[in-house]
């Protein structure tokens, strides 16, 4: 019925006094990387927890796959997945046990399966039989982005995916969502760093004091600014690339496969 | 209702077993310390209470088996408490998944839990010289008034586990329902008491439960009391499932 897989209008949302959403609209394209950018407190979390029906807003409308999320939230939750700010997995259970548990949840067949196959995109396979709770935070988080991906819901939010992970499990992290939109999936992800935005997304959205005050392509956002000046300025290596060329791009946490084990099918 | 209610109950209760048998520790935790009072109040002070003919260890075992569960549902607040902070609960409540399982399913693993950490009180008792007169029927009456013991209490464990702030919030609840025997018939008999504290300990819930799993223990006829014991149990379940509900809706929505 239409192009966009979310669509955005009037969304308002207030804890007691404190007006965190004040009318945002947006909308996001099919199979698009749409990045919801903006400091702490600006209400990204907010309005992901509306769109996945996790909360209530007090005024405008939200449709997500067609789906209205007030009126249709069973629909709307057949739709997605979400992956929070903290890498919900179960540290008692291991790795196999946190997907089978959530395909089950998702009524899928062949839960085990699924399971396999998710460690080995994911590069968790050796790990797999470990408890959770012995992985590190980039491999916790892979695990959590592989436990959204089950039963392939068209539309993914991901609430600041790389906050708190080091330089290379970002960019792990990076290749899985374009992955993921490589396959069609929507993808909604807030961030705080804009170069994360910059890397990812097909259309950016800045969300200040609960409004969208910008939404537009990379390209479209510069040509808000002055047009660029030439300039000639000494290259620098930033201390990243100095870490990840030092670092090397081997595997860590065990895992041999590294980064690019994360590419799809 | 939800038509994967049962389905999904089954899976997520799956789970919490699977963390209490890698953390057996919480269920010997929740049995040390009734086990604790059990010989401290039989070895040392017991001898100096006067419970008539009836062995101390006999009179004493139905009020020990009340602190027991009121002990172990303060592990199903910590769990249900560790589940909001991780934000697991979350990631499921935003899944086609049916709402009320996720805490059918902690509700479930606390009946689990108690019904262990009770078998091991009560062999304990016995080792120490516990006898029942008791039949078959009477030993069902007793565990179906623990189950309905722990479902009321369980119930309320709920609420702190959705609303603490901390952990220790989450547990903190249960000191007061844990220390509700001490001033009723289970310890002492209450005719020593001073009237106001002997007019609250008789008409609490824990003197009513007490008493009657005291008689079903000793092959008597529980009489009324079993009438009296089990409306607590029913009210309080009732109330505290009700509060509970409410407040896991406010929650999530």
């Amino acid at each position: 019925m239409t192009t966009y897989a979310i669509q955005v209008q009037g969304l308002e949302k207030s804890y007691d006094r404190l007006r965190v959403l004040r009318g945002v609209d947006f909308a996001v394209a099919r199979g698009s990387i749409f990045a919801l950018l903006g400091s702490n407190g600006a209400g990204k979390t907010t309005a992901v927890n509306i769109l996945s029906t996790l909360l209530k807003a007090d005024a405008g409308t939200a449709r997500v796959n067609g789906f209205d999320v007030a009126t249709q939230a069973a629909q709307v939750r057949e739709s997605i997945s979400l992956t929070g700010q903290f890498a919900a997995v179960d540290e008692i259970l291991t790795g196999r046990e946190n997907l089978v548990l959530v395909a089950r949840l998702r009524h899928l067949n062949d839960a085990g399966a699924i399971a396999d196959d998710l460690l080995r995109r994911f590069s968790l396979t050796d790990a797999g039989a470990r408890r959770v709770s012995t992985y590190s935070g980039g491999m916790r988080r892979r695990l959590d982005i592989a436990m959204s991906l089950i039963g392939d819901p068209p539309v993914v939010f991901l609430d600041e995916p790389t906050t708190g992970l080091d330089p290379q499990a970002r960019i792990e992290v990076w290749q899985a969502v374009r992955a993921l939109a490589d396959n069609g999936t929507t993808v909604l992800l807030t961030t705080q760093y804009l170069e994360e935005a910059e890397q990812l997304a097909d259309r950016i959205a800045i969300l200040h004091q609960g409004r969208i005050i910008v939404d537009g392509t990379l390209a479209e956002l510069k040509r808000l600014l002055p047009p660029a000046k030439v300039e000639y300025v000494e290259k620098q290596p930033t201390l990243e690339e100095v870490f990840l060329s030092l670092v090397g791009a081997g595997g860590k946490d065990g895992d041999p496969g590294g980064p690019r084990a994360l590419l799809p099918r | 209702m939800n038509r994967h209610f049962f389905g999904d109950t089954i899976v997520l209760l799956g789970r919490s077993l699977r963390h209490i048998t890698r953390s057996l520790d919480t269920i010997i935790t929740t049995a040390v310390m009734p086990i604790a009072f059990m010989l401290l109040f039989v070895y040392v002070f017991g001898g100096a209470i006067d419970t008539g003919s009836v062995p101390y260890v006999n009179y004493l075992l139905p009020g020990i088996l009340l602190i027991t569960v009121a002990s172990g549902i303060a592990y199903t607040a910590f769990r249900l408490f560790t589940d909001m902070k991780s934000g697991i609960f979350a990631r499921f409540q935003s899944m086609p998944t049916a709402r009320s399982s996720l805490l059918w399913a902690h509700v479930l693993t606390s009946l689990v839990a108690n019904a262990i950490s009770l078998t091991v009180v009560v062999i304990v008792a016995l080792l120490m010289g516990f006898r029942s007169a008791a039949g078959v029927a009477a030993w069902l009456a007793v565990a179906g008034i623990l189950v309905l013991f722990t479902l009321a209490l369980t119930w309320i464990a709920v609420i702190p586990g959705l609303t603490a702030k901390t952990v220790d919030g989450a547990s903190a609840f249960s000191y007061p329902l844990i220390f509700l025997p001490f001033i009723s018939s289970a310890f002492v008999p209450t005719g020593t008491m001073p009237g106001w504290l002997r007019a609250f300990a008789e008409n609490q819930p824990v003197t009513a439960i007490v008493n009657t799993i005291r008689a079903l223990f000793a092959g008597q006829p529980a009489g009324d009391g079993i009438w009296t014991a089990l409306a607590w149990c029913a009210g309080i379940l009732v109330i505290a499932y009700f509060l509970a509900m409410n407040t896991y809706r406010r929650k999530i929505s």
